[in-house]
């Protein structure tokens, strides 16, 4: 499987370096869709070049990011491009392996249950095959690649790109099962912005998973979650001590009015990606993966500046639930929802600032209409995974008490 | 939220759409023509009002009375024009600077990608003269601009006339809160082009042009002046600007509010649904009809106004159009911010009556509704077993599983997808770059070579297998033609919305065409009829059709050989026009809708 993996990374090398040649890559990193006020590139080089006059880079609010990308940057400046396509090729492999490893694991998993007749009889054509499973992992890889979101995000140098690495080796490390390398992946994602934090529960769940550790064993979930968040103190601490600066956690100092290119929501909205984490917790304990693929989704959505490097990450797993596809009930709708907004985007910006004859009423409009649809996808998968587990052990073919066909309603 | 989790009203939404949707088709597409029919009428036009508060409620008593001085200007300039046989730039200084102007020149230079058959240049260098009027009291951050554009085909010699004898008149004035731009271009818009901007110091076009010597402050509003002769039975007023922009209604106001109180015939060609129409072909043809469309890219609100000299009764000398815009001017000049309060979306079937955005937007909604209805159909058949009904295992035998052949589906169409857009970007590229090649083995000129180029290109489109397919599944073959005309379909709904959002016309006019029989595309059935069909209305029979139409409309009917020298004049002038100023048609029709065209025409000869 090495061969293909190869061929994809290259042939995404290679649009990458392209597009960074050609006239387009000024145009895309100023796009507002692409890059936001904590991840863009010119305010990098800003505070790198306010650190070189002697100036603290932090002074008046231009540049966002944590002391530790300072520090990647300031030997890598020069090399930028390049860093940005190995993040990406980086996040990719991450991917390839996780997801090969998780294979293994579903199927083991799938026929231990089979074994235990937890399964209802008829449910033949919903049990997943090797066979089946063989292309998910480069599929992923290939998703992730050749999005045009994620080209994107690396033709403008969005540091939305090693958010996303991070994040990645964080769910490498986690299907692997090592406690300590993913907790370092977690503190890190976490030291950069806030969300991967809620990120946390899922892994913690994957982890007593594969040690064989009763999840509701209060003693056992205690030992395991003062090691990960022992960790991530120690790990915090030692970030701050030896940058001596705030981490890069500036939220609660930037208020909605200040900032450009975002529309003033209210500050529950913000706290929204963690009040789903208990909620999600409690209903897909069987299923941390799953739980973290919906938490990074929800991450995605609700975070304060969403771009669209944060949605090309959880695109990146849509392969792996490919079984699902037969109970997504509205992914028509939702598709054409996604591609017209991510289109006219682009368009109303246009209409707005340079034809003046729209206001900012339109390009949020699309916004707004862009998170619906992907809550409404979000929300899609869960309904279609629920069904699936639902069909599992009740059996496929339902018959009402009387015998005719039945029809089953989410309640 | 009910419809969408709701299975019993699914099931019979998809039914009614499954059902109805050939009608219902017909029913949007009569609806979207009808309602753009209906726009002439009164409930969905209405009267024109001024909007700007600073510009309404001043009274202003012209006093211009320079039309002698005008004329011998005039004189003078032609004179010295045909002596000279370019713009007299020396002549144009000395008398500006005698009016009591500031004045400056620029020049520029161009090299054009092809030499263009009606002026056969290749290296196009001029001089542009400005006199600036600074305003006595104020800061001169503000400017308005009087620009007369003068071309060698349009010596336009009345027109500087009028410019230098009302910029005189101005400088005796102390009302003046704006400094007033005189400018005087040379070869028209590409004058115009290089004055702009230099003047807002960017480079979009590649123009290599001087920096400016003196600059006025930010331009409020600019109106450009063409004059023919010494006296004019009517105004006409050009709104149309580059890629469709229009300026803001209150300057079109203003010009007829003036018009009305001089008594000035003022006109915009046609009547009804007549005048309508021109627009919609003008705004669709995205050139700019006039130096004032070229204003418009830089937010400054501009119109050009022309005089005609036609066989009525009563004219008007100079003095009775350089009152309108002494009217004018003064008016302009009681702004306190940009034109912002009226309409920048609007189509005009008269001078005193408009249609804003809000009301002719339906007809396209309703064109592209037809789209929107066919894909769902498609999609419900694609997927008729999963979709709409709750049971996956319903019927007695299970549907195939759908995952695999979907990959495999996806897959398939890629090869269509990647051959139309490979043919696009030929289309793009290959005209502009390859006319050396083709000057050297053929006996044309550049600007024929690159027109038969794209014609040889559009072509040979139709003519590639594009089915490059290997049996996608024996279970269903039908499913590999319709899982393409789906996207096909999306894609061209996606263009065409985007397309009408920025440029109603042009979006309006190739949804009317395109949308018909993009629905009825399909392998079975009367081939021929359909092939027939679809070339007819691709992008450059439309364009083909439309320039018929206009000519048909302005009175001046065309035979056929005429219609298709045009029509290569045509290509040409789109082909130019979008490397000098930036045009947008070209770049859509080649790589946005032929590529979608090519994928219908794709669909209609699948084995």
């Amino acid at each position: 499987m090495a061969a293909p993996l190869v061929l994809v990374l290259v042939v995404a090398v290679t649009v990458r370096a392209a597009l960074f040649r050609s006239s387009l890559a000024e145009f895309i990193s100023e796009r507002v869709e692409v890059v936001s006020p904590l991840s863009s590139w010119k305010r990098v080089v800003e505070g790198l070049s306010l650190l070189d006059l002697g100036v603290s880079p932090y002074s008046g609010a231009v540049f966002h990011e944590t002391p530790l990308i300072i520090y990647l940057f300031h030997f890598l400046i020069d090399y930028a491009e390049l860093v940005f396509m190995i993040t990406d090729a980086l996040t990719a492999i991450a991917l390839y392996f996780a997801i090969q490893d998780f294979n293994k694991v579903v199927f083991k998993k799938q026929k231990l249950l089979l074994e235990l007749d937890q399964y209802a009889p008829d449910v033949a054509e919903l049990i997943r095959t090797p066979m089946e499973m063989r292309y998910i992992p480069l599929k992923v890889a290939l998703f992730y690649l050749l999005n045009p979101y994620t080209i994107l995000s690396c033709v403008a140098k969005s540091t939305c790109a090693i958010n996303n690495t991070l994040i990645a080796f964080f769910i490498l490390t986690t299907i692997k099962g090592s406690a300590f390398l993913s907790a370092i992946f977690l503190a890190l994602a976490t030291y950069q912005s806030l969300y991967p934090l809620t990120l946390f529960v899922p892994g913690l769940l994957y982890l007593l998973q594969t040690r064989h550790i009763n999840p509701n064993s209060a003693a056992a979930v205690h030992t395991c979650e003062n090691e990960e968040q022992s960790l991530l103190d120690l790990f915090l601490g030692v970030c701050h001590d030896v940058c001596g600066k705030p981490s890069g956690n500036h939220l609660p100092l930037l208020l909605p009015s200040q900032l450009l290119g975002f529309h003033p929501r209210s500050l529950w909205l913000y706290i929204n990606v963690f009040f789903y984490t208990i909620p999600l917790a409690i209903k897909l304990k069987e299923h941390p993966i799953f739980f973290m693929f919906i938490q990074i989704a929800v991450i995605a959505i609700f975070k304060s500046y969403p771009t669209v490097g944060d949605v090309a990450l959880y695109m990146a797993f849509f392969p792996v639930w490919n079984h699902l596809y037969r109970f997504l009930r509205n992914i028509f709708v939702l598709t054409c929802i996604i591609i017209v907004c991510s289109l006219l985007f682009p368009v109303l910006w246009h209409l707005w600032i340079y034809a003046g004859s729209a206001n900012s009423n339109f390009f949020y409009a699309i916004t707004l209409t862009f998170n619906v649809g992907q809550i409404l996808l979000i929300s899609d998968y869960f309904y279609a995974f629920l069904r699936r587990e639902y069909y599992l052990t009740h059996g496929l073919y339902l018959t009402a008490k009387d015998g005719t066909e039945a029809m089953l309603v989410l309640k | 939220m009910g419809l969408l989790s709701d299975p019993v009203r699914r099931r019979a939404l998809a039914r009614l759409v499954l059902r109805l949707n050939a009608p219902l088709c017909v029913l949007s597409y009569v609806a979207g023509i009808a309602w753009f029919l209906a726009l002439v009428f009164p409930p969905l036009t209405q009267r024109t009002y001024m909007s700007e508060n600073a510009m309404g409620s001043t009274m202003v008593e012209e006093q211009f009375a320079g039309g002698d001085r005008a004329r011998a200007f005039a004189r003078d300039f032609a004179a010295h024009r045909k002596k000279s046989g370019a713009l007299p730039v020396a002549w144009l200084e000395r008398t500006m600077r005698s009016v009591g102007l500031e004045v400056y020149t620029q020049s520029f230079s161009r090299k054009l990608p092809f030499p263009d058959e009606t002026h056969e240049r290749y290296m196009v260098s001029g001089t542009n003269v400005y006199g600036i009027l600074r305003a006595p009291r104020a800061a001169s951050t503000e400017s308005l601009v009087l620009t007369v554009p003068c071309g060698s085909d349009s010596t336009n010699s009345q027109a500087v006339g009028l410019l230098l004898a009302l910029a005189a008149h101005f400088r005796g004035q102390i009302y003046w809160a704006k400094d007033i731009v005189f400018l005087v271009t040379e070869h028209d818009l590409l004058g115009t082009e290089a004055w702009l901007e230099a003047y807002h110091d960017v480079n979009v076009t590649g123009m290599q042009s001087s920096p400016l010597q003196g600059r006025a402050g930010a331009i409020q509003a600019a109106v450009a002046l063409e004059l023919s002769s010494d006296v004019v039975t009517s105004l006409d007023v050009a709104v149309e600007g580059l890629n469709g922009q229009l300026p803001n209604l209150d300057l079109l106001n203003l010009f007829q509010t003036f018009c009305q109180k001089g008594g000035l015939l003022c006109t915009l060609q046609g009547k009804g649904l007549q005048t309508l129409l021109l627009m919609v072909l003008r705004q669709a043809s995205g050139r700019p009809h006039g130096s004032h469309g070229l204003f418009l890219r830089y937010r400054v609100e501009a119109l050009t106004l022309r005089g005609i000299n036609s066989f009525r009764q009563y004219k008007y000398d100079l003095v009775a159009v350089g009152k309108a815009l002494e009217g004018m001017f003064r008016k302009l000049n009681h702004l306190l911010e940009r034109l912002h309060q009226s309409f920048f979306l609007y189509l005009l079937p008269g001078l005193s009556r408009f249609v804003s955005i809000g009301l002719y937007m339906p007809a396209v909604g309703f064109l592209l509704l037809v789209l929107g209805l066919k894909a769902l159909e498609l999609w419900m058949q694609l997927h008729e077993a999963g979709m709409g009904l709750e049971e996956p295992g319903g019927a007695p035998g299970p549907s195939v599983p759908l995952p695999p052949s979907q990959g495999v589906g996806l897959a398939s169409l890629v090869a269509p997808l990647l051959i139309s857009q490979a043919m696009g970007l030929a289309l793009y590229v290959l005209p502009v770059l390859g006319q050396h090649v083709a000057t050297q083995h053929f006996p044309v000129a550049e600007a024929e070579a690159v027109v038969l180029t794209l014609l040889a290109i559009y072509a040979a489109g139709l003519a590639l297998p594009h089915n490059t397919h290997r049996v996608v599944s024996t279970q269903a073959p039908d499913r590999g033609w319709m899982a393409l005309k789906l996207v096909a379909l999306i894609y061209l709904a996606l263009q065409l919305g985007c397309i009408a959002l920025t440029n109603f016309s042009l979006g309006f006019l190739l949804a009317t065409t395109m949308v018909p029989t993009a629905a009825l595309a399909k392998p079975h059935g009367p081939r021929t009829l359909y092939a027939a069909l679809l070339v007819l209305t691709s992008p450059a029979a439309t364009l083909l059709g439309s320039l018929f139409l206009w000519r048909e409309l302005q009175e001046a009917p065309l035979s056929l050989a005429e219609g298709w020298q045009l029509f290569l004049a045509a290509l040409a002038q789109g082909v130019l026009e979008h490397h000098t100023y930036g045009a947008l048609l070209f770049p859509l029709l080649s790589l946005g809708l032929y590529p979608c065209w090519l994928l219908f025409w794709n669909v209609l000869f699948w084995k």
